[in-house]
């Protein structure tokens, strides 16, 4: 009898051990995935022709968006400002106090805008501005917003390397 | 040898406790500390103390973005993403909001805020509805100083809305 109960006690011992230490792994994927790097796969026309329409896998770092060093031309992913549960792909055109010309709708007229980008705000376009839902539709967004910076594609591997 | 074997081990058990403790604090729950008045009387009641209020923060509420009416929330400055604000959320998204200028519909994906000290608050009526994904948490409770240790109530302000 008392060896039965030391038996159950060595396993349900063990078998937490192995549990911290997966918990431990999911920590440090938590963490390297918020705050260094992970990889991600964008969809979507909007960034066309940087970006394929079916899907790439980029490698994206969340280092430089914390240290304010996101600069206009970069690729960023965004929290869409219309739905808080998605994350969208854009480019950096202007930072905050910089004047945007933008076409309003391309594809239907020539009109065109001017705005100054308020503090603390920034506005992205995607690159195929005829099929992309961004500053031209919402406005500039707050910088919070930014999630992190697309460093480099990883797949298809035909166009691998930095964007 | 004792001593590198000792200072190795206290290293990782540091380590290994920073990683849980900042995945603990993003995804699940936190503490914060309150400055500033433009929550009084619901924290920081007296202007003139040299302590300020701690609260309990929680984050399952980032899962699904769900937030309602009264709800206090902590969320980066639309116009300084370095800085938090701690305010209550008065109304959503697709309410209409009685402004100076009459009645404004609060955008989809955002949600207006406004201080309980209404005269000493710096919020949504200065710059405008808040995105939810710059929304960081919730505030359950006041946990510090103990004498006011309490649940923070969901109270909704009725005049605030137009409709």
């Amino acid at each position: 009898m008392k060896l039965l109960f030391t038996k159950w006690t060595t396993i349900a011992k063990q078998s937490i051990d192995r549990a911290a230490i997966v918990a431990k792994f999911l920590c440090l994927l938590h963490v390297t995935n918020t705050y260094i790097f992970s990889p991600t796969l964008v969809y979507g026309p909007s960034m066309l022709p940087t970006l394929n329409l079916t899907g790439d896998v980029v490698l994206s770092e969340y280092i430089s968006h914390r240290l304010g060093k996101v600069v206009p031309g970069d690729v960023v992913l965004i929290q869409s400002p219309e739905n808080p549960r998605k994350m969208i792909t854009k480019r950096v055109l202007a930072m905050e106090g910089e004047v945007v010309s933008f076409l309003v709708d391309p594809s239907r007229s020539d009109r065109s805008r001017t705005v100054v980008v308020p503090k603390g705000h920034v506005w992205i376009q995607g690159d195929n501005i005829y099929a992309s839902n961004d500053s031209r539709n919402f406005g500039p967004i707050p910088y919070g917003l930014i999630q992190g910076k697309v460093w480099c594609r990883v797949w298809p591997l035909d166009g691998f390397g930095s964007l | 040898m004792g001593l590198q074997n000792a200072v190795l081990n206290g290293f990782k058990k540091s380590l290994v406790f920073g990683l849980v403790g900042v995945t603990v604090t993003d995804r699940y729950a936190g503490v914060c500390s309150i400055r500033g008045s433009s929550m009084s009387p619901t924290f920081n009641p007296s202007p003139g103390s040299f302590a300020d209020d701690y609260v309990f923060l929680e984050k399952f509420c980032l899962d699904k973005y769900k937030f309602s009416h009264g709800d206090v929330v902590v969320f980066s400055n639309p116009i300084n993403y370095k800085e938090r604000c701690v305010k209550r959320i008065v109304a959503m998204e697709g309410d209409y909001i009685s402004d100076t200028k009459g009645a404004m519909k609060v955008p989809e994906g955002h949600c207006w805020v406004e201080g309980d000290n209404s005269a000493f608050s710096s919020d949504s009526r200065i710059y405008g509805p808040v995105p939810l994904g710059l929304i960081r948490g919730r505030v359950t409770h006041v946990i510090w100083p103990l004498e006011r240790i309490k649940k923070v109530d969901r109270r909704i302000p009725q005049d605030r809305l137009a409709f």
